[in-house]
């Protein structure tokens, strides 16, 4: 099997990455350089989020919010103990759980879905662990999935994950929190495949009225260690907040406030309003 | 399980040089990842590394620290009623064959062996500036120990707890209300124990600036599993002593209950290097070592009960205290190697010996303390020689389960 991109140059124009440790050999995969092509002409970019089976269409969400106008689609494999979700992502994951959702029958539904926009998965380290990371690795390649998010693998656990994610032609997303000091997000970046996630507060995903200090600061230290794409997520709750952001980022991750309005009984056109809402605040 | 890679805890076996007797060098420091073996680890959002290393920081540094050692002592002599003794069980002997000696932690103040790690990592707190405690609880013994130690030094305090535990230990509750603390149930998941350590961690995530999460056990990102049992080795340490001044040597099995694995953790940090056999005895329902495969949660990689997803399992016990679905990645290396064995108690074994050990030493325990006894009376004379002398962990005392204890005999 060939994951889509392995062994592919580089797109022209793509600087190298800084400093790849030999944990951390492979190049970019095709999620980077997506995001980079459109960031490089001039787009923000706009990665909705989908909790694998919390509704039925869940698939039919994922190629609205697509065609609404997202650059990337994070895909949430729900976990029974998701300890960085707040309540309307806890919910999602729980009532996926309860529907029999398995990241094995979330995937095979994901590689027929022709989205058209690069597929990026978010779960928790102990799928990845339990199906052994080589074997995981390579189910997201040929699933169609470009890259992943593991946010309880921080950077001194991953190393062998990212190797295998490489591997595979999975770009690895890494997170840079308020909290990481300077030097430290430095080293995350260096390691960070696809785009660097920048954690907008201190604190769990979820909507908040108001934009946290925090998001626009995070997105100006990454800009200022990187050249990877920065999105910030977590607390981006209003399409005038993620303009805000995007003032100093080059996106934003859309999670809770999406996924409410599916658990909430909005169908995939919901899901396309808001992300056309988010799409035309930030163009 | 994980291929190749060598990083997961799945991966390689148990370390060169670990041998599977007495002598051998475990119970030492983890390395420089936190890890024991192939468990432990810092497996946490990235919110929460640079806390986790500012923690393990101000540990090493106050652990190598005369003054903060005079301190907790002092705190622990003067305030939590230390020295425990250890009591010679003339009764239960004669019923069981075997010499009997509890190690009294139920006799500590606020009634369990909690109180060692809570003020421990309250002048932690303290040291690092931070004025609030944060804290999960299953049965309420780690709460209020949290909400105690809170109170002794002026912190402001937030327990945990699943909302079953909430219901079936509602004295503790309002023990931990008294003493000034909130408590949040937690509706989560299982609304036990498991739940209530994820709603903490969901709370430091966004409060660590000011917060420091006192979590209970030898469990958790590094380096609580190694923090929570140098702060708990004293019950060893003393147990240790006693035991060479009553018996002239070490006993020849040391026995404690297990759910994170706290106060086995301690017993066993002060008989590591004898040839006393350890026994580590877990609830039926939630037998990490048993049952369990390897994984992450929580912070650590250990042994947990989970699915072939690798979606976590819900424990299943009589006492909420070890109604969790891993175990201490300590003691999953312990196993590994073999200094330590892991059995379990079924619940109404539990319930025969909670009522024995009230009947022949006028003793009533917690039922966590009571698996450890369950599986004495059990192997007394089987696995367990009669003859032999043993030491039982009494990690609590069991006020908090009449109540229960009085529906399930009626």
């Amino acid at each position: 099997m060939t994951p889509p991109g392995a062994g592919a140059p580089s797109a022209a124009g793509v600087p190298p990455a800084a400093g790849t440790g030999a944990a951390a050999g492979a190049g970019p995969g095709p999620l980077e350089r997506a995001l980079r092509a459109r960031r490089d002409a001039g787009r923000k970019l706009l990665v909705p989020y989908v909790t694998a089976g919390a509704v039925d269409d869940w698939v039919q969400v994922v190629r609205a919010v697509a065609a609404a106008g997202a650059d990337a689609v994070e895909v949430g494999l729900p976990f029974s103990d998701p300890m960085i979700d707040g309540p309307t992502i806890q919910q999602a994951s729980l009532t996926a759980l309860r529907r029999g959702t398995t990241p094995q029958a979330a995937l095979a539904e994901l590689a027929g879905a022709d989205v058209g926009v690069p597929l990026v998965v978010m779960t928790y380290y102990n799928l990845v662990f339990r199906a052994g990371e080589r074997r995981f690795a390579r189910t997201l390649a040929d699933s169609g999935v470009a890259g992943a998010i593991v946010p309880d693998l921080p950077l001194e656990e991953s190393a062998g994950w990212r190797e295998e994610a490489g591997a595979a032609g999975v770009d690895t997303v890494l997170l840079v929190a308020p909290s990481t000091p300077d030097e430290r997000a430095r080293r995350i970046c260096e390691a960070c495949r696809g785009f660097v996630y920048g954690v907008g507060l201190m604190g769990v995903t979820g909507e908040r009225s108001e934009l946290a200090g925090t998001a626009r600061q995070v997105a100006r230290r990454l800009r200022a260690v990187t050249d990877l794409p920065v999105c910030v997520g977590v607390g981006v709750t209003t399409a005038r907040q993620a303009a805000e952001i995007c003032e100093d980022a080059d996106g934003v991750v859309v999670g809770s406030a999406l996924v409410r309005r599916l658990l909430d009984g909005g169908g995939p056109d919901a899901a396309a309003a808001l992300v056309a809402g988010f799409r035309s605040a930030i163009d | 399980m994980s291929d190749a890679s060598g990083h997961g805890p799945g991966s390689g076996a148990a370390p060169p040089g670990a041998g599977r007797r007495a002598g051998v060098a475990v119970m030492g420091e983890p390395d420089a990842r936190g890890r024991f073996g192939r468990f432990g680890g810092r497996y946490v959002p990235e919110s929460l590394v640079p806390a986790c290393a500012e923690l393990e920081a101000a540990f090493r540094a106050a652990w190598a620290d005369p003054a903060f050692h005079a301190e907790l002592q002092g705190i622990l002599t003067s305030y939590g009623g230390r020295p425990t003794p250890v009591t010679e069980c003339r009764r239960l002997s004669a019923e069981l064959g075997v010499r009997v000696l509890l190690k009294r932690e139920d006799l500590a103040h606020t009634g369990s062996h909690k109180i060692n790690n809570v003020v421990g990592q309250a002048l932690l707190a303290r040291r690092m500036g931070k004025s609030r405690l944060v804290a999960e609880t299953g049965a309420g013994q780690h709460g209020v120990a949290t909400a105690t130690a809170a109170a002794l030094f002026g912190m402001d305090c937030t327990v945990y707890m699943g909302e079953v535990d909430v219901e079936r230990q509602a004295l503790n509750v309002f023990r931990m209300e008294l003493l000034g603390a909130e408590v949040r149930p937690v509706a989560s998941g299982s609304r036990t124990l498991k739940d209530a350590v994820n709603e903490a961690l969901r709370d430091w995530v966004a409060t660590v600036g000011h917060t420091h999460y006192c979590l209970g056990s030898v469990m958790g990102p590094h380096p609580y599993p190694w923090m929570v049992r140098e702060l708990q080795r004293v019950v060893g340490d003393e147990a240790r002593e006693q035991c060479r001044q009553l018996l002239g040597g070490d006993p020849d099995v040391v026995v404690a209950c297990v759910g994170g694995g706290s106060n086995a953790a301690g017993t066993f940090a002060g008989f590591a290097d004898t040839s006393a056999e350890l026994v580590g005895v877990e609830a039926a329902g939630g037998a990490a070592v048993r049952r369990g495969v390897p994984g992450v949660l929580h912070g650590m990689a250990s042994l947990l009960l989970q699915d072939e997803a690798g979606q976590i399992l819900e424990a299943q016990s009589i006492s909420a205290g070890l109604d969790y679905p891993g175990i201490g990645p300590e003691h999953a290396h312990l196993a590994d190697v073999g200094r330590a064995r892991y059995d379990t108690a079924a619940d109404d074994e539990v319930l025969a010996a909670f009522t024995l050990l009230a009947r022949t030493e006028g003793i009533i325990c917690a039922f966590e303390s009571a698996h450890a006894v369950a599986w004495l009376v059990r192997e007394a004379g089987r696995s367990v020689p009669s003859g032999s002398t043993v030491l039982v962990t009494l990690s609590g005392r069991g006020d908090k389960d009449v109540a229960q204890a009085r529906e399930l005999l009626r």
